[in-house]
C-alpha cells in the first residue's frame, strides 16, 4: 500500500509525461501481483466501490477531533481527503508497513453502504498518512492524479516493448489484476485470449499532410472526405453487447444511450460522433461538448442535442473482420452497411471528389459546412492498421484561425522549464475605443523555440507589474505590451470565462515584437468567429 | 482577616507575586523586559538585545548591545560583518546571569545551530521564550531541553493538527531513491541557507550518501562555519559551470536556497527534479503552487504534536503562542485547561522553514 501511495503522490507532482510513464512502469515491473493489477486498474479508473460521501469523512473526523481544530484544519487545507489523512489520529507507527493494496481493495469491495463508514475507519487506523490519502480517494472517486488510463497503459506497454494498441485491443476482455496480461508482458505467458464480446480495435490515424508530401503523392492513388469536427468514436456491437469507445479505448455509451439504442447490427463502424439531425442539420462541437463528460443525460439534453455518428469505416460485419480488405472495398461494403440502419443516427461521410491537389486545396479553404475542419486523404488501397502509420492517411486541416493578443500574466514551467517564465495568459481589447481593457481569452505554453522563451521570459521580468507566487501579472497598455500572435483551431463560448469564449487548442504561433500592444486585436474580432 | 484588611488590595497583589506581563510584554521593537531593559529578538535596533537564534527575522544588525550563544554571535557576525553590533557578549547554555532585576539563562532550543530558548525570572515567576523550536533529532543541533515554567512562550509556526512531521531520515531515503531513478537528472533540493541545508547535507551522510555535495553560494559560508564546529558535512562543491562534469550535474544532488531555483541560475542543471526540505511540505497543494516534484518534509520547527508535547511537559500554567497559526494552539491549551492567548508580535516570519 505505501509504495502505491508514494507513486501517487509522485505521479500528481510530476509534470513531464516521460517522468510520469518512467515512474509507472518502475512500479509495474517492481511490484508483485496481484497490487501492481489493483494498482493500474485504480489509475485507469477501472476500480469502482461503494461511494463514500464527504459526509461520511467530516463525520469520521469530527468522532476523532475537536470540531474547531478540525475546521481550521480543513481550512488551511482545502481537501477534505487530505485533511483527514492528516488529522486521523496514529499512523506514524504503521509507516511501512499496513495491509497490502490488493488486501484493502478486497476490503473496500465487500464493504456495503451502511458498512463502509466503519470498515473505512478500521482501514486508516492501519496505514500510515500518504496511504490513508490514497485510501480516501479510492473510495471517493477520482485519484485526479493527472494520468490519463491511455498514458497507465502505455506505461504498462513499457514493461514489455509492445505496441500500446495491442493493450488497448484486449482491454476491455480483461480484469484486475490482471495477472495474465502481465506473464504476458513479461514474457511468462501467452497473450490473453480475447474472450469478451464487443471488444475496442485500436483505431487507425493519419500523419498530418507535410508541405512536401504533397508532391510526392498521386491524386488518383487518394479518397478524400471531410475531416468533421466532433469526436472520433467506434460503435461496436456483438452478442448483443452494444459499445461506443472513444479512439483511446475508453467506453463512453453511458453519456450517450440514445446512440446505444439505435445500434441493432452486428459490427463495428469507425466514425464522427457528431450532434444534430444527418444528414443537413450537424451541429458545432459547442453544441457537442453540451453531452461529453456527463455521467447522467437528461432526456430534454437528448431532444436538444441528439447525438448521431457520421461513419467513416467498417471493421467487422458480423463475424466477418474486414480490416485487411483494400479502403476501397471497405468503402463500398460500409456504403452497403449503413443503408440498413437508422437514418436519423447513422449516416455515411460522403467523398469529396478531385483531381488534382490544387482543387481539392480550394475546397480545404471554404469547406461547404462550418463543422468541417480540414480534408482526409486515405489511400484507395490502405488496410485499416492500428496506429498512425505513414503514408496511407493524411490529414489536411484548414488552417488555423490567428489572432493578435497581448500578454498579460506569465507562470513559471515545471521540470526543465521550472526557472522560465513559460506558461501566458493573454487577452484582446474590449471596452470603449478610448478606454480600452485587456480581457484574458486563453492561455498557452507552446509554440515558441527555445529562443524564444528565453526572450519572453526576459520580457517578463523586465516588465513585471505584480507578483503572484509562480504568476507574475506582467505590464499590458496600449502603449506598452507584447503582442503574440496566437492560432486555434476553434472557438466555444463559455460562461466559466469573463470573455465568454474559450480557445481550443490555442499556441503561440509568432512574436509580434513590432506590433504595438494598443493595435492587438479586439473581442468582437472574436465573437464574430462564434457564429 | 484582620491583618489582610490593612493592606489595600492591590498592594497585596504585589507583594504576593509579580503579574507576567510586569515581566515581559510586547512593544513595537519586539518582547520587553522592564525590569532588565532588554528586548527579545527586537526587530529593529535597541540598546539591549537577547537573542534566540541566527535566522535574520530573530538576529538583526544595528543592536547597541548583544547576548546570545557564542554560535549565534559567530552567525550574526558571518551574515552582517564585525560591526553588527556595538558590543557582544555570549552566554553558555545553562549559565544564568543578572541583567537588572531579571536573572536570564538561555537552553538549547534544537532549532538550529546555537539556537536557545531564553529564560527570564523575577519575583518569583519564570518565562521562557523558546524562540523557535523543534524535538526531533537534529545532528547538527544541540537536543531541545525542557524548562519548566509559569509562562511559556512558544512559537505556532506548523500549529495546526495537520501537520505532522515524519522521521527526516525516511525523507532523505525518499530523496536517495529518485536520484537512483532518475539518474540522467539533477536532483535541486532547496533548503534555508542556515540550519535546513546543513541538516539535509548532514542528513544525506547518515544515508551513506558519499558523491561530493554541490551547494550554492550562498550555503558556503554557512557549511563552513558548521564544519568548523565539528560538524560533519563530508564533500562539499560550489556548484558552478565549471565544476560540472558532464557539464549539467546530471545524477547529482544540489542544495541551494529555494528562491535561486525560480532564478536564472538553476538552469544550469539536467531537467531538474525540484526538491524543497520543508514542514509546509505536508501539504500538497503548497508543493503544487511552487512547483515542486519532490517534497521531502523535514523541518526545523516543532509539528503540532512536539508543540502541544513541549506546552504539558514545560507544565507552564499560561501560554502566550506567537508567530503562526496561534488561534488552534490557543484552541487546544482550552480544551486542556491551560490558559492561553495569542501575543501578536509582528515581524517575524512565520512561513519560514
Amino acid at each position: 500500500m505505501q509504495r502505491f501511495a508514494e507513486l501517487l503522490d509522485r505521479l500528481v507532482l510530476t509534470a513531464s509525461r516521460n517522468a510520469k510513464l518512467k515512474l509507472m512502469t518502475d512500479y509495474l515491473r517492481s511490484t508483485p501481483d496481484p497490487d501492481r493489477g489493483y494498482a493500474l486498474a485504480a489509475i485507469t479508473g477501472d476500480l469502482s466501490f461503494t461511494g463514500v460521501k464527504p459526509g461520511v469523512l467530516r463525520a469520521l473526523g469530527a468522532e476523532r477531533i475537536d470540531p474547531v481544530l478540525f475546521a481550521y484544519s480543513y481550512d488551511y487545507v482545502g481537501d477534505l481527503a487530505e485533511t483527514l489523512s492528516l488529522v486521523w489520529p496514529g499512523g506514524e507507527e504503521n509507516s511501512g508497513g499496513g495491509p497490502p493494496l490488493a488486501q484493502v481493495v478486497d476490503t473496500l469491495a465487500a464493504a456495503s453502504r451502511s458498512d463502509a463508514p466503519a470498515i473505512l475507519a478500521a482501514l486508516l487506523d492501519e496505514l500510515d498518512i500518504p496511504a490513508r490519502f490514497a485510501v480516501i480517494k479510492l473510495v471517493t472517486g477520482g485519484l485526479r492524479i493527472g494520468v490519463s488510463a491511455r498514458l497507465a497503459k502505455q506505461a504498462l506497454a513499457g514493461l514489455g516493448d509492445i505496441d500500446v494498441s495491442e493493450i488497448e485491443e484486449i482491454w476491455h476482455g480483461i480484469e484486475a489484476p490482471y495477472e495474465a496480461l502481465f506473464a504476458w508482458l513479461e514474457g511468462k505467458g501467452d497473450k490473453p485470449e480475447e474472450s469478451a464480446a464487443a471488444l475496442f480495435r485500436p483505431v487507425m490515424l493519419a500523419h498530418p499532410l507535410a508541405e512536401n508530401d504533397r508532391e510526392k503523392l498521386d491524386p488518383a492513388d487518394y479518397a478524400a472526405e471531410w475531416k468533421w469536427d466532433g469526436i472520433r468514436v467506434q460503435v461496436t456491437a456483438e452478442a448483443g453487447v452494444r459499445r461506443i469507445y472513444s479512439r483511446t479505448g475508453d467506453d463512453v455509451s453511458g453519456a450517450f444511450p440514445d446512440l446505444v439504442e439505435a445500434v441493432t447490427f452486428d459490427g463495428t463502424i469507425d466514425g464522427e460522433l457528431l450532434v444534430g439531425t444527418p444528414p443537413h442539420e450537424t451541429g458545432s462541437f459547442s453544441d457537442l461538448q453540451q453531452r461529453l463528460n456527463r455521467k447522467t443525460v437528461s432526456a430534454k439534453m437528448q431532444a436538444r442535442y441528439p447525438a448521431f455518428v457520421r461513419c467513416y469505416d467498417l471493421l467487422r460485419a458480423g463475424e466477418e473482420d474486414l480490416r485487411a480488405m483494400p479502403f476501397a472495398q471497405r468503402r463500398e461494403r460500409l456504403a452497403d452497411f449503413v443503408t440498413g440502419l437508422d437514418a436519423s443516427r447513422f449516416d455515411l461521410s460522403p467523398l469529396v471528389t478531385f483531381e488534382t491537389f490544387e482543387e481539392l486545396e480550394s475546397l480545404r479553404q471554404s469547406p461547404p459546412h462550418p463543422v468541417i475542419e480540414g480534408i482526409m486523404l486515405k489511400r484507395w488501397d490502405s488496410t485499416y492498421a492500428a496506429g498512425r502509420p505513414k503514408g496511407p492517411w493524411f490529414k489536411w486541416k484548414r488552417d488555423p484561425f490567428l489572432v493578435d493578443a497581448v500578454l498579460m500574466y506569465a507562470q513559471r514551467g515545471h521540470g526543465k522549464r521550472s526557472s522560465f517564465y513559460s506558461d501566458y495568459t493573454f487577452g484582446v481589447w474590449t471596452g470603449p475605443e478610448n478606454a480600452p481593457e485587456l480581457v484574458p481569452v486563453g492561455k498557452a505554453y507552446f509554440g515558441f523555440t527555445d529562443d524564444e522563451l528565453k526572450q519572453i521570459d526576459k520580457y517578463v521580468r523586465d516588465n513585471t507589474v505584480e507578483r503572484f507566487g509562480p504568476v507574475r501579472s506582467v505590464r499590458a497598455e496600449p502603449g506598452h505590451g507584447l503582442v503574440l500572435e496566437v492560432a486555434f483551431e476553434g472557438l466555444n463560448r463559455s460562461t466559466r470565462h469573463k470573455s465568454g469564449v474559450a480557445m481550443r487548442f490555442p499556441r503561440i504561433s509568432r512574436l509580434r515584437w513590432d506590433k504595438p500592444a494598443g493595435e492587438a486585436d479586439r473581442l468582437e474580432t472574436l465573437l464574430a468567429l462564434l457564429d | 482577616m484582620a491583618a489582610a484588611k490593612a493592606f489595600p488590595a492591590a498592594a497585596n497583589r504585589y507583594l504576593q507575586a509579580m503579574r507576567p506581563e510586569q515581566l515581559l510584554h510586547t512593544r513595537p521593537e519586539g518582547l520587553f523586559c522592564p525590569l532588565g531593559d532588554f528586548f527579545i529578538d527586537p526587530v529593529r535596533p535597541v540598546e539591549r538585545a537577547l537573542i534566540t537564534h541566527g535566522h535574520s527575522d530573530h538576529a538583526r544588525a544595528g543592536h547597541e548591545s548583544v547576548l546570545a550563544t557564542r554560535e549565534t554571535l559567530a552567525i550574526m557576525k558571518l551574515r552582517y560583518g564585525d560591526d553588527f553590533a556595538g558590543t557582544s557578549q555570549a552566554i553558555e547554555c545553562g549559565q544564568q546571569v543578572a541583567i537588572g532585576g531579571a536573572k536570564v539563562s538561555f537552553h538549547p532550543a534544537g532549532h538550529v545551530l546555537g539556537s536557545a530558548q531564553i529564560a527570564v525570572e523575577a519575583g518569583g515567576i519564570r518565562i521562557v521564550a523558546s524562540g523557535d523550536y523543534k524535538r526531533q533529532k537534529d545532528a547538527t543541533s544541540a537536543d531541545f531541553e525542557v524548562v519548566p515554567c509559569d509562562v511559556f512562550i512558544t512559537e505556532a509556526t506548523f500549529g495546526l493538527p495537520v501537520f505532522k512531521h515524519p522521521d527526516a531520515a525516511g525523507e532523505i531515503r525518499r530523496l536517495l531513491a529518485s536520484a537512483a531513478a532518475f539518474q540522467e537528472r539533477t536532483h535541486l533540493v532547496g533548503a534555508y541557507a542556515l540550519g535546513k541545508a546543513q541538516r539535509v547535507i548532514r542528513l544525506l551522510r547518515d544515508a551513506g550518501y558519499d558523491r561530493p555535495v554541490f551547494i550554492h553560494g550562498a550555503l558556503e559560508k554557512l557549511c563552513a562555519y558548521y564544519q568548523s564546529e565539528g560538524i560533519e558535512l563530508g564533500r562539499l562543491e560550489p556548484a558552478t559551470l565549471d565544476n560540472a562534469e558532464g557539464g549539467d550535474f546530471a545524477g547529482e544532488i544540489v542544495v541551494g536556497p529555494p528562491s535561486a531555483f525560480a532564478d536564472r541560475w538553476a538552469r544550469r542543471f539536467a531537467d531538474p527534479v525540484s526538491a524543497f526540505a520543508s514542514g509546509w511540505m505536508r501539504i500538497r497543494q503548497r508543493a503544487k503552487q511552487r512547483g515542486v516534484e519532490l517534497p521531502l518534509i523535514i523541518s526545523d520547527h516543532g509539528d503540532w504534536e512536539e508543540l502541544t508535547r513541549t506546552i504539558r511537559d514545560t507544565g507552564a500554567g499560561e501560554v502566550w503562542v506567537t508567530h503562526g497559526r496561534e488561534e488552534a494552539l490557543v484552541r487546544w491549551c482550552e480544551i486542556n485547561g491551560i490558559a492561553a492567548r495569542p501575543l501578536n508580535l509582528v515581524g517575524y516570519e512565520d512561513e519560514g522553514d
